[in-house]
């Protein structure tokens, strides 16, 4: 059946802002539906205030809202554009709930708008735990002994009858939020009262362990025709237990016989077609590893981060397609888009292997708990394909960026074997890596899986992996032959890590290792094994067999990807390399890819011509730079891995364009970038290095408290500090093992902080605005709120920004993108930090301003001039006549033992943005979801407690007073907390005291603010209850508008 | 050991042998597999009798041979081709490596070959003939053997199994225990009762169905059954299954033809027209009935193939036959149209009542 001919609109509502359980991978879902629509011919709605989204480009939707992803704020939009359809099932848990409750409060009815694809009915069914369980049990599908509860005492009786462990998964939270398993009746109810506050409808499923178990899942597609497709099957390497987020996923299963695939695929089959899902679908069920018992432990109705995961490792693009199928379309109808031959009613046969491990955070938060379990706690992910298990894991473990040198992770071999099983029984981040330092001591494969329940096979690869290291260490570069080293690359032992053990270079192991005629070949993705003729360019590398690469004889340019998600460095990198393909494109050059990410778009095979799914290691990018003939590449879009990579790819004679390795390196290396600044008399903050501990404390009273102590080169923030005084430098040096020598000191100049993203052709620059920092410096730029236009500058302030960008662009011939930071104290403007990459905040700039500044960029790194690219003819545009708020957003509640407190080092996932006319409705927006879910609430608790009363914080009394609002000071802490007053948490101070309430606000779910600007401007927008909306196209409209009225 | 596979069209591809190689070299119609489960059921499935398997998944035997997922007593193929394979069987089931198992049979485990490869050559120029030999010389290609693989296959003996209400004979050219299975599942008693068995004892049988098996090689190898084959079929309520289902058509006067690279694999689109939708089924069949040639028989089409739109199975319009081209029994793949068993017991139990009734 043709698609549905009654629609002319759609609204899709986007995921909002990045959260741990939340994160790309509903870009990638979003952006491939808003497509796929749109080549319908609908008018393609949209509603995400995540700036850094693909899906939110005003070329993907007719109209971009960047506004609340609340219900009122949807309802304003339904009355103002009123669309015919509804699409919920791409905007993760976010859009489920709001479709949920917009059908709940009777506004779809209203608004007569057809909830398209997945029914209410199923959605409530896939989300209510006790309707879920009903239909199961009609089914005769076996689901583990539960209960619902809603109070404690009926949990208590519950495991009183059952007995632990037991597992407490709240209803409706994001990532299984607030949930775990307990042992203990101490642990059980303490994670049952968790459970409940964070569960917004107070309510928990609580049911028996499966813990152990092998845990699979399937990704099941459904049409109106009751056609049901599994695209994909997965197996987690951790039994139940861990997170599926949190666990290492390989695809297909390995361990299932053909039995036990097809049990688990028929049930599958007859779950969707019972909910009645039209669209795509998660099933997870976990498998008794010594019978064919199974019980359903979850069921997503929409598409999620495991079906961007079974997309990548499958070719099938499974929201595209879904998307397709919820305007009518029926999965026979539908082409396979890889293969072009083939339809999409088919389920993909892989012939490779698939790997996924998650990226977890704790390199930045060492003090965090970071045990797995059901609570997910990565950001982020990495995919890697080959046709062996074992170098599948090396991709893998490649792509990670952590601090392993390929299997070996150095910290552990400090730790004793007893530490290393505990280690491993509790599973925490580094368990991977903990097990073959198991084996590298020669502990039994046996031993391992009784502390760890994984599956033999597993371990089985991993022992292969450490007898080939072994081999490897009793070699060297002069006598290994040929076929053990073919038998090393084949299982993914890298050229760093054989250099390493063979202490050679790594580029003396890639010449040897090319003497012999070790280079990969490449085989493609097809969804099919092989079996059809495709069309698509997707590859992998494998150290055997055959080349499948399609010769071309246009001109290549290669565009490094930015690798997982991490805090820091975010999807904002993903939407700069996208856009810097369209803009190649546009060019008419051949685009090739490399990332290894499988939750973002640009690893969509349909966005740029050839995708390589690869670790971004120097070995693996020069190899498909080789092997593809590249001959540009392009590392300003990356983020700092692509970076990175600048200096080996330079020095193995690799054209890279608009920035060489010397260029970072004067901005990078401390000395030479002071020394670069005065040269062009732009001033900065005085700054010493210390080699030791020892000079550290002579040089830091040189530069005089306080200061802000970091290492050469970070990412993040990682490992800044400021100190205030001597005594807590002491204390610092004492406590802190993150100090790393040599260490940079600068004067913490506490000053108003700005920002430029600007696009320059090595003479001329073009930048589109000035962003400015709502709280001073000393927080991460990252961790703050912004303004942008700015807002409180000079004129004299922005020309010295302006002329300073030029200068530095001048002198370092800078082509492309660049970020600088400045700091502007007692009127001196000084320059902080010169990226030459694109930021954090080139996507908010671009969608704000109109100036597509990534697309730009990439013009000019081909050679072109800024006149010939834009017609603009001054430095600086022009203030947008709007306000534009950039404001975090933290995950800090999923990671047990995080400090809400915000410093120079990078703790927020992700950011929103709100656009209004005046800053107090952009900041009412920024707060509609907090406060609008806070009701009555009124009462601000001031950690006061040694603090100064200075006239700012009197001030900030008065307008709590002002806004009709009740200061607290006094009630314990404890006790306010849980009253349904509490509106906010100010708390300034820095103790052990204000560190355990920030985390027992955040447990209460209580808005904390830790600086004092950020609080006022929750209280600008606190009373500005209403709101308009507008789309970005609107407002746009507006500032073109408005240039003409002045060039009138 | 290094050993190579050569194929017809010139094509080597160097690899490393598992097991012992059989009067030094063994050849056979190379064919590939797509599934990514399955390899004990594909192996035991004797309508791959004589021919060399590909298993595109390159991680094959991870799970073992166990005691229960057979498809009947012995592997058939001539060899088995993959990438890589496990010392051991990774699972609570598992009773040999799969090295082990095909060893203990004498057959030929190649392994370390870019599968990949070989199923792109296959692709593009369609089954062919291969060779696996210790010497990369190629040396000279037999012709293709001409004796009929169902006589070695296929039972000599008449079996009974079950004591169901309804009783089915199944003719057997090979047949799947799984197609045994599916019908002693649903209370059925079943005959099992060689290829070449006549009318007259099928009439003395007494049974209230026939099923017509899946089986190695090309249909009309059975030529001489075929008058036999149109009694039983036109007499009793019919399912035919994969080869049986050829035979159906062949039997009617319609033709069949070689596939360029045949449909081997669990993830096979087919369309049915009756329940409007479409469904996963298994497969495993070289040769399929020409869709022109049915138009001179009563048979309407009701399965076809999304991808090549090529007749997945038919049924009469006035006589209770139905026949299918794919595997119903699944083992390996997926079970979505086991549903064809019941409809066809359905069929069975109302002509019944209706001679009852007569």
């Amino acid at each position: 059946m043709p698609k549905d001919q009654t629609l002319q609109s759609i609204l899709i509502i986007g995921s909002g802002p990045i959260v741990i359980g939340q994160a790309a991978e509903f870009d990638y879902s979003g952006t491939q539906a808003c497509l796929a629509l749109k080549e319908e011919g609908y008018r393609i709605i949209l509603v995400n205030n995540n700036p850094a989204t693909i899906m939110t480009d005003e070329v993907h939707a007719d109209a971009v809202y960047f506004e609340p992803l609340t219900v009122e704020s949807l309802e304003k939009i339904m009355a103002k554009e009123r669309p015919d359809g509804l699409l919920a099932t791409f905007g993760g848990q976010t859009g489920l709930n709001l479709a949920f409750q917009l059908h709940e409060k009777g506004i779809l009815k209203k608004y007569k708008v057809k909830l398209l694809g997945t029914p209410i009915e199923a959605i409530k069914k896939g989300e209510d735990r006790e309707a879920f369980r009903q239909l199961m049990y009609e089914l005769g599908e076996p689901v583990p002994e539960s209960e619902i509860i809603t109070n404690v005492e009926d949990a208590i009786a519950f495991a009183e009858k059952v007995g632990f462990p037991i597992i407490i998964r709240p209803a409706y939270t994001l990532g299984g939020s607030g949930g775990g398993i307990a042992a203990s009746m101490e642990e059980f109810i303490f994670l049952v009262e968790k459970g409940l506050a964070e569960s917004p409808i107070t309510q928990c499923l609580i049911e028996r362990s499966v813990a152990g178990y092998k845990e699979i899942e399937y990704e099941v597609m459904r049409d109106h025709t009751d056609t049901c497709i599994t695209v994909c099957n997965m197996e987690n390497v951790d039994p139940v237990g861990v997170h599926t987020g949190d666990s290492i996923v390989v695809a297909p299963s390995q361990t299932l016989t053909d039995e036990e695939y097809h049990m688990l695929r028929s049930a599958a089959v007859k779950i969707i077609s019972a909910l009645g899902i039209i669209g795509g679908c998660n099933i997870q069920f976990a498998l008794d590893p010594f019978s064919k018992n199974y019980y359903l432990i979850e069921v997503n109705p929409r598409v999620s981060r495991s079906s961007a995961l079974a997309s990548k490792a499958t070719g099938y693009p499974i929201a595209r397609i879904a998307a397709k199928l919820a305007v009518g379309y029926t999965l026979a109808e539908l082409l396979n888009p890889v293969t072009k031959n083939t339809y999409a009613s088919f389920e993909p046969a892989l012939d490779y292997v698939v790997v996924k491990f998650p990226r977890l955070p704790f390199d930045k938060f060492p003090y965090a708990n970071r045990q797995l379990g059901t609570q997910m706690k990565a950001t982020g992910e990495v995919m890697a394909i080959d046709r062996n298990m074992e170098r599948a894991f090396q991709k893998a473990v490649h792509s990670l960026e952590g601090e392993n040198i390929g299997l070996l992770l150095p910290s552990l071999q400090k730790m004793t074997t007893e530490e290393l099983k505990q280690l491993i029984t509790k599973a925490d981040d580094r368990r991977f890596f903990a097990i073959l330092e198991l084996f590298r001591r020669g502990e039994s494969i046996e031993t391992v899986h009784q502390l760890t329940k994984i599956d033999h096979f597993f371990l089985n690869s991993f022992q292969q992996l450490i007898t080939l290291e072994k081999k490897a260490m009793e070699t060297n570069m002069q006598n290994v032959d040929a076929n053990t080293l073919q038998i090393l690359k084949e299982k993914g032992f890298s050229d760093f890590f054989l250099a390493n053990v063979w202490d050679v270079s790594e580029s003396e192991v890639r010449e040897k290792r090319k003497s012999l005629g070790i280079v990969p070949s490449y085989k493609m993705v097809d969804t099919c094994a092989a079996e059809f003729h495709s069309e698509t360019d997707y590859y992998y590398s494998s150290y055997f067999g055959e080349n499948e690469l399609k010769e071309s004889d246009k001109q290549k340019v290669l565009i490094i990807g930015s690798g997982p998600i991490r805090i820091g460095q975010g999807i904002e990198f993903d939407y700069s390399s996208v856009h810097s393909v369209y803009a190649l494109q546009q060019e008419g050059y051949e685009t090739v890819l490399i990332n290894n990410n499988p939750e973002t778009v640009s690893t969509d095979f349909a966005v740029a011509n050839r995708l390589y799914f690869e670790p971004l290691t120097f070995e693996d990018v020069l190899n498909v730079i080789e092997a593809e003939q590249i001959d540009k590449v392009i590392v300003q879009f990356g983020g700092q891995t692509a970076i990175n990579l600048v200096k080996g790819l330079e020095e193995a004679g690799v054209n890279i364009v608009g920035v060489s390795h010397d260029v970072i390196d004067q901005l990078e290396d401390r000395d030479r970038f002071y020394q670069l600044l005065e040269e062009l008399n732009i001033p900065h903050v005085s700054g010493l290095i210390a080699d030791d501990e020892g000079q550290l404390f002579e040089k830091a009273k040189e530069v005089g408290y306080p200061i802000l102590l970091r290492p050469s080169y970070v990412i993040g923030g990682k490992g800044m500090f400021i100190v205030k005084s001597e005594e807590q430098l002491q204390i610092l040096v004492k406590e802190s093992s993150s100090i790393t020598y040599p260490v940079l000191i600068d004067a913490y100049l506490q000053g108003k902080e700005t920002e430029v993203d600007l696009v320059a052709d090595g003479e001329n620059i073009l930048i589109p605005t000035i962003v400015e920092h709502v709280e001073k410096a000393g927080v991460h730029s990252g961790d703050s709120y912004a303004i942008l236009p700015a807002v409180s500058l000079t004129e004299y302030e922005k020309e010295q920004i302006v002329t300073y960008a030029r200068k530095i662009v001048r002198k370092l011939r800078f082509r492309g993108i660049m970020n600088i930071q400045y700091v502007i104290h007692n009127n001196i403007v000084y320059v902080l930090e010169v990226n030459p990459r694109a930021s954090r905040t080139v996507p908010i700039v671009s969608k704000t301003t109109g100036v597509p500044l990534a697309q730009i960029a990439t013009k000019l790194l081909l050679g072109k001039c800024l006149e010939d690219v834009v017609e603009i003819k001054v430095e600086l545009l022009d203030d947008v006549p709007y306000v534009v708020l950039k404001y975090p957003v933290f995950s800090t509640h999923k990671l047990p033992g995080v400090d809400s407190l915000v410093g120079p080092e990078m703790k927020s996932t992700g950011e929103g943005i709100s656009i209004a006319n005046t800053l107090e409705e952009a900041a009412a927006k920024a707060f509609h979801p907090y406060v609008s879910r806070k009701g009555e609430a009124n009462e601000i608790y001031l950690d006061m407690d040694g603090l100064e009363e200075t006239e700012e914080i009197n001030q900030l009394k008065n307008v709590i007073e002002e806004k009709q609002l009740t200061v607290v000071t006094e009630m314990p802490f404890e006790e306010w907390v849980k009253r349904k007053e509490a509106l906010a948490f100010f708390s300034l101070k820095k103790d052990e005291q204000s560190s355990t309430w920030r985390k027992l606000a955040l447990s209460q779910q209580i808005l904390t603010f830790t600086e004092l600007e950020t609080c006022q401007l929750f209280l600008k927008g606190i009373h500005c209850k209403e709101f308009s909306v507008s789309s970005i196209q609107q407002w746009l409209l507006h500032k073109q508008q408005t240039e003409k009225a002045v060039i009138l | 050991m290094k050993a190579y596979l050569h194929l017809a069209n010139g094509k080597m591809f160097e690899g490393k042998l598992e097991t012992e190689l059989p009067n030094g070299e063994v050849s056979g119609e190379v064919v590939f597999f797509t599934g990514m489960t399955g390899y004990q059921e594909v192996l035991t499935d004797p309508s791959y009798k004589n021919q060399m398997i590909v298993f595109t998944y390159p991680l094959i035997g991870n799970y073992g041979i166990n005691a229960t997922d057979f498809e009947s007593k012995k592997p058939h193929v001539q060899a088995v081709i993959v990438y890589e394979t496990r010392d051991k069987g990774y699972h609570y089931q598992s009773q040999y490596s799969l090295r082990e198992y095909l060893q203990a049979w004498n057959i030929p485990l190649l392994t370390h070959i870019d599968t990949r490869a070989v199923v792109k050559q296959i692709r593009t120029e369609g089954v062919m003939q291969g060779k696996i030999s210790l010497t990369s010389e190629c040396g000279k290609f037999v012709k293709e053997q001409q004796e009929q693989p169902i006589q070695k296959v296929a039972i000599s003996q008449i079996e009974t199994y079950g004591d169901g209400s309804e009783h089915i004979v199944l003719v057997d050219f090979g047949y799947k225990k799984s197609i045994l299975q599916s019908l002693l599942e649903r209370e059925c008693k079943v005959t099992v009762v060689p290829y070449n068995t006549s009318f007259e004892t099928i009439q003395a049988l007494e049974p209230d169905g026939i099923l017509l098996s899946n089986g190695p090689g090309d249909p009309k190898q059975l030529m001489p059954q075929l008058s036999t084959i149109r009694k039983m079929i036109d007499h009793y309520p019919t399912l035919a299954i994969c080869l049986g289902h050829q035979l159906v058509a062949l039997a009617y006067g319609a033709d069949t033809e070689k596939l360029r690279f045949g449909h081997r694999g669990a993830n096979q689109p087919v369309y049915d027209s009756v329940k409007k939708k479409v469904f996963m089924t298994s497969q495993n069949h070289g040769y399929v009935v020409n869709k022109e040639s049915l138009a001179h028989t009563p048979f309407v089409i009701r399965f076809t193939n999304v991808n090549d739109q090529s007749v997945e199975g038919m049924f009469h319009p006035t006589k209770p036959i139905l026949s299918v081209q794919y595997h119903p029994e699944a083992h390996p793949g997926p079970s979505d149209t086991t549903s064809i068993f019941d409809e066809f017991l359905q069929t069975v139990k109302n002509v019944r009542r209706e001679k009852v009734y007569a």
